[in-house]
């Protein structure tokens, strides 16, 4: 109780609290439940996407298909200037009188590099939006945690949370019917 | 085992299931990460990759031929300087294409039966153009310049002509290669994450944890790899399609007898899907069998390829025959010439093998038992495999050896370093592909959960 006391005073001093689901119905349960108690600095993990999942806890809306567009946008802008400049301005070849800007002959490898710069800015985009790669992250000092990816779900409210107090936090993940509820570590 | 046995008379009445009932998370997770993990490596794996191995040696021991002698070693001369580099070329790339139609396309269409077979699928696509890429490079005879191709500042203040269908392969390849790696990578870290948690020795933990960069399947994390996947999926459809396109652009856009025809891009295409499935089916039917793995690639999914290869089969055998109509009805000698010399030239058994291997043998397809008989499938396949070959070696050789004047004609035979490249890119195809079943999951772990947890599911 002297450790919990102490934490209570300090929410700082662990990551959060995590509590273990079995299915992932009952994650999404939970998540749901702690999104009405008030809890915002949360997240939940699950061995595959879960429908709903990221919206039961508050998120919504990711910018990557609008950065997409963009990179798709730079994509073919950029690879029709680059044979535009190349057989116009670099290098230009008289070849029978026939027209430098020749555009239908630069529609494929526009297209391509469309495609190529977009695909880029999808992995990269993903990357970069989801942290990763992310050598190091707290809730791996859970040792249940290696299940998250075979067949375990896990919530976890962060300490960060202006609503976070250690007693009733887990009384409230503990009143989820979870399968048990771990301090998570910095 | 014995619920095949029970599940083929079910599944002649019925589609049948694309996972055998009774997994759970668990066990799908444990039954393909311990194929990689704990199991002990199979006696065929060794005896394999032996001889993959081998032939990969062979490999390089032509490419340092090639590279220190010259192109002089093959086969290829005035008229026919587009030999085996190309047709091989054409072939690996056609191959390719399965890969990201199971992936991307069948993801579209939000086809479930997909799920077990894209892992592979997607690494036979990236070796296969991997394979494919090697050929036009040593083609160019001096490899060492292959950066000519791309638009760089040289102090030469020349560029590449952008207007030439040769160009455009080199934008298509290589794209269609760097998208086909990110493609299959992205599916990859949820799966790696799981090799890292699962993983008992500390260089495997270390190793899978440094690829798998942290994935800790967040649910946020999970919401835009889902979008992320979408977008890839959607991007790589058109970039298929687009990529045989202009390979096939290549042959359409020259005036040769044989090549300068509208028909190519489709049929190019529906070509390259059509062997595809059948090298899908060619590796997938030994794998399942040995990995024991009949529960999550069940006959369903040979059934389903079966179809996708006969459908895509007839679209080709439609490209041949208008092809012939095409040459009778122009009315041009040239065109009715090359025609003739395909049926009865100097290479007609070429012609009559590949409609026997592409056009006649897949047609027992049409039988529903043979759509579910393992055996019979492989045999197929095979055949598809060396007709789709002979296909581009007609297409590339004998429209070449022939063309507008008797005076320009030649006869083509290719060399043993020829042969040597060839058989040793089959090495090196499988070579890859036996390192890939041996260290990462064969099949996507992440989607089998998806898949166990939907059919958990009442209806």
């Amino acid at each position: 109780m002297n450790s919990a006391e102490a934490r209570k005073s300090q929410p700082l001093a662990i990551y959060g609290l995590m509590a273990e689901f079995d299915g992932p119905e009952a994650l999404l349960e939970a998540a749901r439940r702690s999104f009405t108690e008030g809890y915002r600095r949360m997240d939940a993990y699950s061995p595959f996407p879960v429908d709903g999942l990221a919206e039961a806890i508050g998120f919504h809306k990711t910018w990557l298909p609008l950065l997409v567009l963009i990179g798709g946008i730079i994509g073919c802008a950029g690879g029709f200037y680059l044979q535009y400049w190349a057989s116009v301005i670099d290098y230009p070849l008289n070849i029978g009188g026939r027209p430098l800007n020749s555009w239908p002959m630069f529609i494929p490898v526009t297209f391509e590099l469309t495609i190529l710069v977009a695909g880029l800015t999808a992995v990269l985009g993903l990357l970069a939006l989801n942290g990763l790669p992310m050598p190091y992250h707290p809730v791996f000092n859970v040792e249940r945690f290696q299940f998250a990816t075979r067949n375990r779900f896990f919530l976890c409210i962060e300490s960060a949370d202006p609503k976070f107090d250690y007693e009733a936090t887990r009384r409230f993940l503990e009143s989820c019917g979870p399968q048990g509820v771990y301090e998570v570590e910095r | 085992m014995k619920s095949e046995q029970l599940n083929k008379s079910s599944e002649i009445a019925a589609a049948g299931p694309v996972i055998e009932p009774g997994h759970t998370f668990a066990s799908v997770t444990d039954k393909i990460s311990a194929i990689v993990l704990t199991q002990k490596t199979p006696r065929f794996w060794y005896v394999g990759f032996g001889i993959s191995f081998m032939l990969l040696m062979v490999l390089l021991y032509s490419i340092a031929a090639v590279l220190t002698i010259g192109v002089g070693l093959f086969g290829i001369m005035i008229p026919v300087a587009w030999g085996f580099d190309i047709v091989n070329f054409v072939w690996w790339i056609g191959i390719g294409h399965a890969g990201t139609l199971i992936s991307a396309i069948l993801l579209l269409l939000r086809q479930k039966w997909r799920q077990s077979i894209n892992r592979f699928a997607e690494a036979m696509t990236l070796f296969a153009v991997a394979c494919a890429g090697l050929f036009p490079l040593l083609h160019l005879g001096r490899p060492w310049f292959a950066y000519w191709l791309f638009p760089y500042p040289s102090t030469m203040g020349i560029q590449p002509q952008f207007r030439s269908p040769l160009v455009w392969d080199v934008f298509a390849v290589s794209t269609y290669f760097t998208i086909s790696l990110l493609f299959w990578y992205v599916g990859l870290i949820p799966d790696l994450a799981t090799l890292r948690d699962q993983a008992r020795q500390r260089f495997a933990r270390f190793a899978y944890g440094i690829l798998a960069m942290g994935w800790r399947g967040s649910a946020i994390h999970w919401h835009r790899y889902e979008m992320a996947y979408l977008l890839l999926a959607g991007l790589a459809t058109p970039l298929v399609v687009s990529v045989h396109t202009v390979v096939s652009f290549d042959f359409a856009v020259a005036l040769v007898p044989g090549w300068h025809a509208t028909i190519f891009p489709p049929y190019f295409v529906a070509g390259a899907i059509y062997s595809g499935f059948a090298m899908v089916l060619t590796l997938a039917i030994p794998l399942r069998k040995m990995y024991g793995l009949e529960d999550f690639i069940t006959l369903r999914h040979l059934k389903n390829m079966a179809e996708v290869m006969l459908a895509t089969g007839l679209i080709v055998a439609y490209g041949y025959l208008m092809e012939t109509f095409m040459a009778w009805y122009s009315g041009n000698i040239y065109e009715q010439y090359l025609m003739w010399n395909r049926m009865f030239g100097p290479y007609w058994y070429m012609y009559w093998a590949l409609l026997l291997f592409n056009i006649a043998v897949p047609q027992v397809l049409w039988i529903r038992v043979v759509r579910t008989n393992v055996v019979a499938l492989f045999v197929i396949a095979i055949c598809v495999n060396v007709g789709m070959w002979l296909e581009r070696y007609v297409i590339v050789v004998v429209s070449l050896a022939r063309d507008f004047m008797p005076s320009a004609w030649g006869r083509y035979s290719a060399t043993p370093w020829d042969y040597g490249v060839f058989i040793g890119s089959i090495g090196l195809f499988f070579a890859a592909l036996f390192l890939f079943v041996r260290f990462l999951p064969m099949i996507s772990i992440f989607e089998m959960r998806e898949l166990v947890h939907d059919t958990e599911e009442p209806k």
